[in-house]
């Protein structure tokens, strides 16, 4: 169901007024996505989908707030949406309850978003079956591409409030995902993936997720088993900033405020890390491929440094986390159960210099990490440890060996301060911008 | 004999647009019927081999207490659809929100044009499906009223107060309590053109706590949550005294914990949660999805031995008011009792409609999604290993040093069948008794080699409540299993 945002915002007052409501806000979204996946040179499955979905506050007479979500975007739905929250109001916080972001109606960045001509479903299934069967002819052991997957999306999303806010943004995107798996005689299965994302099916770059996917692959068939203990690690942008995101408390203001963070308000102005690490989140960043110009409460977002040169610099907010901390709501609230805070997009700054010593062609026996997997099964978030299993290689003067099985296990604290280089390149990934990063005396579980 | 038939009973195509409806908007009754049948046959007259409606309304709501205030009471309101068309072995899913007849035959118009599928022509006969009478689970079993004799929101408030309060007696060294609730009750309708016709409530609840304790740089945190699936007044009857004793001495015995040294070990799973490790290790690899993808290593190995002979284990639909039973499974099909494994002889695998068509395995009435947004998959149930002959104290008489893992976290199987788990609570074993508390302990293994080292099983079956994310979304399943010896295993640590 298509949404008409001036049509939902007219039924929102209407109703609103009729229900005697005369404080609310609403948030919403309408998507529509098709996606296709393949098995051998055949379609397997295509899914599609049209679909809205809105969340509206509503304050009471004793200024607390109650919220509902709902798929029902006609008057009906909208109705329902807006009596719900009013009941749950009456059981909203009394004590910071929350308000509309002073931003609400404040400029947001005018970006020009690059747009495409969308792909047909036929040109989707093609275009996979294409890159599937490069896939198996890129090696003999590849048997299989298990999951793959091409999809295309466009979302508008929207803000409104009673007091005349009205925003809105659209967005497309393609993704690819490859994921192979290998059979050899004599030796375990290994498997590898890639994943491509762009504004339109005709910038994505197929060629490059292929080859990413084949070279990854390859690189896993001759495996050995790694001695457990004590080793350099170099984690891979993807990796870093998978191990960042699930740490992400570190900055979250709402997670402080609860408690449930390895930081507190004070930690703001502290050294958190090795000076060498600078970190931003940055929704605006031209690389971003799901920019957002404003968050959930109608907040522009922006660029925010939350480290430099490895002290904390900032927080990410709400409207009400900003305004408990005495600070500005930064563009990073969600509309919830609960308004959360999370981050858009990391840019982890390249090192200034470059090193010999810190050279993957020259070092001795280290780990170098591609992929971290099952973070949501191994990071103990609120303890600030984790213990991973990865993807990844012994590199012995730049000689490159799979590595079977193994964990990486440490105290993300410890390892912010144990970064001993941060590679001058930075490459872009689907979460952010960041260099390859070294970190000395990391525990690896492998024999 | 003359049979004479009246061309003015038959459907054209051409009246589709002037076609008048009217189901009900508040519930999914009999007067689905015509509009649904009309559009199943509008899908096999453009030439799709299997048609199926999918149709929810779901009412959610959480409630979340932070130490001694209400932070968060929020209802979710949903309504959509799915339809799912099949030619040969190739599927196409289209889901909307729109349940209006024009929104349902949108959507089905757009799947069976994305299988370049057409139509019929104005003038052709649109063969409505012969539904079976509505198999309604619902009202068949007094489900109807559930969702108005559920706790009230006043109730939910006070319950997890309470509960935060009786946190705060028990615990030490508290940074912070959570106390948290849902009910998701959710009204399904299933249409297919091979007749199925069927309805169902299901009622989910879960409560549980989340306790994080502090003292200097130690840190702990222990989660522990109860699920139910059919009784309203699950919430009033949570034993919150016993689950903060239980979760405020496992925070303080892990709170000093040293981290775990890295290596092979014997270990014992503790019952109940513990079946996580079927779950992820061998459960998932027993689906049909995994079969049509051959990320399987059992998939040709039906009948064969794939675990160790002390090993049985089933998957069943209805498991009393366990946390993932169902009365249908979202294709319509009555939830079924599988037998998994028997003395470790691989005796039958978890299939849904496609997976059934795909690889030939029968369905077990395991097609499962977390809503309408999903096409179904074939996903687990309530799922365990069952009993053994052992005592406990058998298990830990046979380790000289090993591991004790009471409390499980999350885990993942991977494509090539290596699996991790993360354990949230560990004691070190040493002669037989467990001598210190251990943290920082990861899992790691083949699902092929770690089913022929379950060695023991003990007596006392217990089972768990749990969220398994897969392709068709996160649904709610049990894992489950006694006290089990994993002869050796590796675990990653410090």
């Amino acid at each position: 169901m298509s949404l008409n945002i001036q049509t939902v915002s007219a039924s929102a007052h209407q109703i609103a007024t009729k229900l005697g409501i005369s404080k609310f806000d609403l948030s919403g979204s309408a998507t529509d996505s098709v996606s296709v996946q393949v098995d051998k040179g055949e379609p397997k499955q295509v899914k599609a989908s049209n679909r809205s979905g809105i969340t509206v506050r509503v304050w009471n007479s004793e200024n607390t707030v109650g919220i509902t979500s709902t798929t029902d975007v006609d008057e009906n739905g909208l109705e329902l949406a807006l009596k719900t929250a009013h009941e749950a109001s009456f059981f909203g916080i009394k004590e910071h309850a929350p308000d509309f972001s002073p931003e609400a109606t404040a400029p947001i960045a005018e970006i020009e978003i690059e747009s495409g001509d969308a792909a047909t479903v036929p040109q989707l299934i093609d275009s996979l079956v294409d890159a599937e069967r490069k896939l198996l002819e890129a090696h003999e052991a590849i048997e299989s591409v298990p999951y793959n997957s091409l999809a295309q999306s466009s979302i508008d999303q929207f803000y409104l409030n009673s007091d005349g806010a009205l925003r809105s943004d659209s967005r497309s995107y393609t993704s690819l995902y490859l994921y192979t798996k290998t059979e050899q005689e004599g030796k375990k299965p290994r498997s590898a993936g890639a994943f491509e994302l762009s504004h339109s099916f005709d910038k994505l770059n197929v060629q490059k997720c292929i080859d990413e996917a084949a070279e990854k692959t390859i690189s896993h068939l001759n495996y050995e088993k790694v001695a457990s203990g004590k080793y350099t690690v170099v984690f891979s942008p993807e990796a870093f900033l998978s191990l960042l995101g699930a740490f992400s408390n570190l900055f979250n203001a709402q997670s402080i405020l609860d408690n449930q963070s390895l930081s507190t308000p004070e930690s703001l102005g502290t050294q958190i890390a090795s000076p060498l690490l600078s970190v931003a989140d940055d929704a605006l960043h031209p690389s971003n491929i799901g920019i957002e110009t404003f968050d959930g409460e109608g907040t522009p977002t922006r660029r925010i440094n939350l480290i430099d040169k490895g002290v904390l610099s900032s927080f990410i907010h709400s409207a009400g986390t900003a305004k408990r901390m005495n600070a500005q709501p930064t563009g990073h609230a969600n509309m919830g159960s609960k308004i959360t805070v999370s981050p858009h997009f990391y840019h982890v700054s390249g090192g200034e210099t470059i090193e010999d010593k810190y050279n993957l062609d020259t070092a001795e026996n280290v780990i170098l990490i591609d992929d971290l997997q099952a973070l949501h099964a191994g990071v103990q978030s609120l303890q600030g440890s984790f213990s991973l299993p990865f993807d990844g290689w012994v590199i012995n003067k730049g000689v490159k060996t799979s590595i079977e099985a193994a964990t990486v296990a440490g105290d993300f604290r410890e390892l912010l301060n144990s970064i001993a280089y941060i590679e001058p390149k930075e490459e872009l990934t689907n979460s952010g911008v960041c260099p390859r990063i070294w970190v000395e005396g990391l525990s690896v579980t492998g024999e | 004999m003359t049979i004479s038939i009246d061309p003015k009973t038959f459907l054209l195509s051409k009246q589709l647009p002037n076609l008048s409806y009217s189901a009900t908007t508040h519930r999914f009754d009999e007067t689905w019927e015509a509009p649904l049948s009309t559009l199943l046959g509008l899908g096999r007259a453009a030439g799709a081999d299997f048609v199926e409606f999918f149709l929810e309304r779901s009412n959610y709501i959480s409630c979340l207490a932070e130490d001694d205030q209400i932070t968060s009471i929020s209802p979710r309101l949903s309504t959509g659809a799915g339809v799912r068309v099949f030619k040969g072995k190739a599927d196409c899913y289209v889901s909307t929100n729109d349940l209006s007849f024009n929104g349902l035959k949108s959507a089905l118009e757009k799947a069976l044009g994305i299988m370049a599928l057409h139509l019929p022509a104005p003038n052709s006969y649109v063969p409505e499906i012969n539904l079976e009478l509505l198999r309604d689970y619902a009202t068949k079993k007094g489900k109807d009223s559930w969702l108005q004799e559920c706790s009230s929101m006043r109730e939910m408030g006070e319950v997890l107060l309470a509960a935060n309060g009786k946190l705060k007696q028990t615990a030490t060294h508290i940074q912070s309590r959570r106390a948290a609730y849902f009910r998701d009750w959710q009204e399904v309708l299933v249409a297919s053109s091979d007749g199925t016709f069927a309805r169902d409530i299901r009622l989910t609840q879960s409560v549980g706590y989340n306790l994080l304790c502090a003292d200097g740089t130690n840190r702990s945190s222990i989660g522990q949550r109860v699920g139910d699936t059919s009784n309203p007044n699950f919430l009033t009857t949570w034993d919150y005294g016993a689950t903060a004793e239980d979760v405020s001495e496992s925070a303080g015995k892990m709170l000093y914990a040293d981290y775990v040294e890295s290596g092979t070990y014997p270990i014992i799973m503790a019952n109940q949660f513990g079946g996580v490790i079927f779950h992820e290790a061998c459960g998932h690899l027993l689906e049909t999805t995994q079969i049509e993808r051959n990320t399987t290593p059992f998939a040709e190995m039906k009948g064969q031995k794939i675990a160790h002979e002390s090993l049985t284990a089933w998957d069943e639909g209805l498991s009393g008011n366990a946390f993932g039973t169902i009365d249908m499974d979202d294709e319509g099909m009555p939830a079924q009792r599988t037998l998994l494994i028997e003395n470790g002889i691989l005796k039958n695998f978890i299939a849904d409609r496609a997976g059934s068509i795909r690889t030939g395995h029968p369905r077990t009435g395991s097609g499962r999604r977390n809503s309408y947004a999903y096409a179904a998959a074939s996903r687990m149930r309530n799922t365990y290993i069952a009993p053994g002959e052992h005592h406990v104290d058998e298990l830990f008489n046979s380790i000289e040093k090993g591991i004790y893992c009471k409390k499980m976290g999350g885990g993942s199987v991977g494509a090539t069948g290596q699996f991790n788990f993360a354990v949230d609570e560990a004691y070190l074993i040493e002669n037989g008794k467990i001598t210190k508390p251990l943290k920082g302990a990861t899992l790691i293994g083949e699902a092929k080699e770690i089913m022929n080292k379950i060695s023991m099983c003990s007596a006392d079956l217990g089972l768990a409540a749990g969220f398994c994310g897969s392709v068709s979304g996160s649904i709610y399943v049990t894992v489950g299993q006694p006290h089990i010896k994993v002869d050796s295993i590796t675990v990653g640590g410090r």
